[in-house]
């Protein structure tokens, strides 16, 4: 019945037949519960809290509460105070925005902005604390990628100036080291294309051995569609975390690539979330999709549960189907950071390419303040970053510890 | 040493005569150049995470640290 509700607001209340006595919420359910809020809140408290309204009626009606509230009344639009909700929802009690509410929070205006990135850093430090997660990352493989993803230069398909190119050992095993010496603790080595050949676990056996042989640092990896063998293969070579992202939401999904299916990227999500990796599992956000796709993509990382969720703007590349999209304005990125972090309090959320241009200083600045707790340093895997050095001082600006090596292990 | 004069734009590869190039440039700031400056031909370029190294077929390598 809740999660009708959330989905349909007040039509949720039209039971199906079934076996057994409905439950049934009516119009003086609706009015008691408008009325109970609209009262002085209980003896010592200064409002309403959801705690407070289980305690005068029942959990039952807690969740009728929560669901009405979510939704519209009377014409009243009660989700007009979606921060007030996320306040009591997902700071109070850590529970994640649904996709409807998720929805309301991506169309709050400008003006709510600094309201609403203020709840977002309080649940971030509530749910996961100060510190933020730093890594840096490297393209093992670059370009001639049999894929189409619309937003990639490496892509194959596309009248892109990026060439293949591959990385050697020794160079890789400096980059790792160049990453810890920014106090990184994460450092992924990313491949384009569909999926691993057993020429790219190769190098991978080979690359990931020499830097676990000379540097002190996690080792991530990202290759695409991986079947259950090279599951468990990147597990023994000791890769902790692997990254695959579902890009943007289902329902946009075939708006960005054609050469695979959603599907096959949750399925490789779930083999490797079986397998005892972290799963870093995110998308890019600014790729023309609308604000309830932007909202379904949150809702499904939910669903997912990712250890991390990297958060990208659309740098519009030449040459590619998205190259001349605009780049996403700032408020849109910013409420999209909050939005993100309501609807996962619990996840590492970072920064990742894109923000250069979306937020320059001062939005970046704003997304650290407003749920992101981890970034990457330095360049990406065909475009440059800032110098860590800047990122590092607006950390310790900021006053939010670098989380220590460890602490990850 | 002699100083060489980029023809062309790294970014777009067009002239660097025929007409401005500021927005090329400003995302130069953000990214490696990918033509040759001097016969325009798309190079070979590595990222790593602290520099650049980009190769052209005829005129050898250029590269740049972006922080040490």
């Amino acid at each position: 019945m809740a999660g009708s509700l959330r989905r349909v607001g007040l039509a949720g209340l039209e039971d199906e037949q079934r076996l057994g006595r409905p439950c049934v919420y009516d119009h003086d359910d609706v009015l008691l519960l408008v009325k109970t809020v609209t009262d002085p809140p209980p003896e010592g408290a200064t409002r309403w809290t959801m705690e407070a309204l289980a305690g005068r009626r029942n959990s039952r009606w807690l969740t009728f509460a929560r669901a009405v509230m979510a939704s519209k009344v009377g014409g009243n639009d009660l989700s007009t105070d979606i921060i007030t909700f996320a306040r009591e929802q997902v700071l109070a009690d850590g529970e994640p925005l649904s996709y409807e509410q998720i929805v309301d929070v991506l169309r709050l205006p400008d003006e709510a902005l600094p309201t609403l990135l203020d709840v977002a850093h309080k649940v971030r430090l509530r749910w996961c604390g100060p510190e933020v997660e730093v890594e840096g990352i490297v393209s093992l493989k670059t370009g001639g990628c049999s894929e189409d993803c619309h937003f990639c230069s490496q892509s194959g398909q596309f009248a892109s100036p990026v060439r293949p190119v591959w990385l050697n050992i020794p160079e890789l095993v400096k980059a790792a080291q160049q990453t810890r010496e920014t106090g990184a603790t994460e450092f992924c080595i990313v491949a384009a294309v569909r999926g691993p050949d057993e020429r790219l676990m190769s190098r991978m056996r080979e690359g990931v051995k020499a830097i676990r042989e000379a540097v002190d640092i996690q080792v991530a990896a990202s290759l695409g569609i991986l079947t259950q063998e090279q599951v468990d293969e990147l597990v023994e070579m000791g890769v902790h975390r692997y990254n695959h992202n579902l890009e943007t939401g289902r329902s946009y999904f075939a708006h960005v690539v054609t050469t695979h299916s959603w599907e096959e990227r949750w399925d490789t999500c779930r083999m490797v979330k079986a397998s005892g990796m972290e799963l870093c599992c995110g998308g890019l956000v600014g790729m023309g999709e609308s604000v309830e796709q932007r909202a379904e993509l949150a809702a499904q990382l939910g669903e997912l549960e990712p250890h991390e969720v990297p958060l990208n703007f659309l740098n519009p590349r030449p040459g590619t189907p998205f190259g001349d999209l605009p780049i996403m304005p700032t408020s849109d990125a910013l409420r999209a950071i909050a939005a993100f972090r309501l609807a996962l309090p619990h996840t590492i959320l970072r920064y990742a390419g894109g923000r250069e241009l979306t937020l320059g200083d001062l939005g970046t600045r704003n997304g650290l303040l407003g749920g992101i707790n981890a970034v990457i340093v330095g360049n990406y895997l065909t475009t440059l970053g800032r110098d860590p050095k800047e990122d590092l001082a607006l950390l310790a600006d900021l006053a939010m510890p670098i989380k220590a090596f460890n602490a990850t292990l | 040493m002699k100083e060489i004069v980029n023809s062309f734009c790294g970014h777009c590869a067009q002239p660097m005569s025929e007409f401005g190039h500021d927005d090329c440039a400003r995302r130069l700031e953000l990214e490696p150049p990918r033509f040759c400056g001097q016969c325009r031909r798309r190079m070979v370029v590595q990222v790593t995470p602290a520099s650049w190294v980009a190769r052209c077929v005829e005129h050898g390598e250029i590269w740049e640290p972006t922080w040490t």
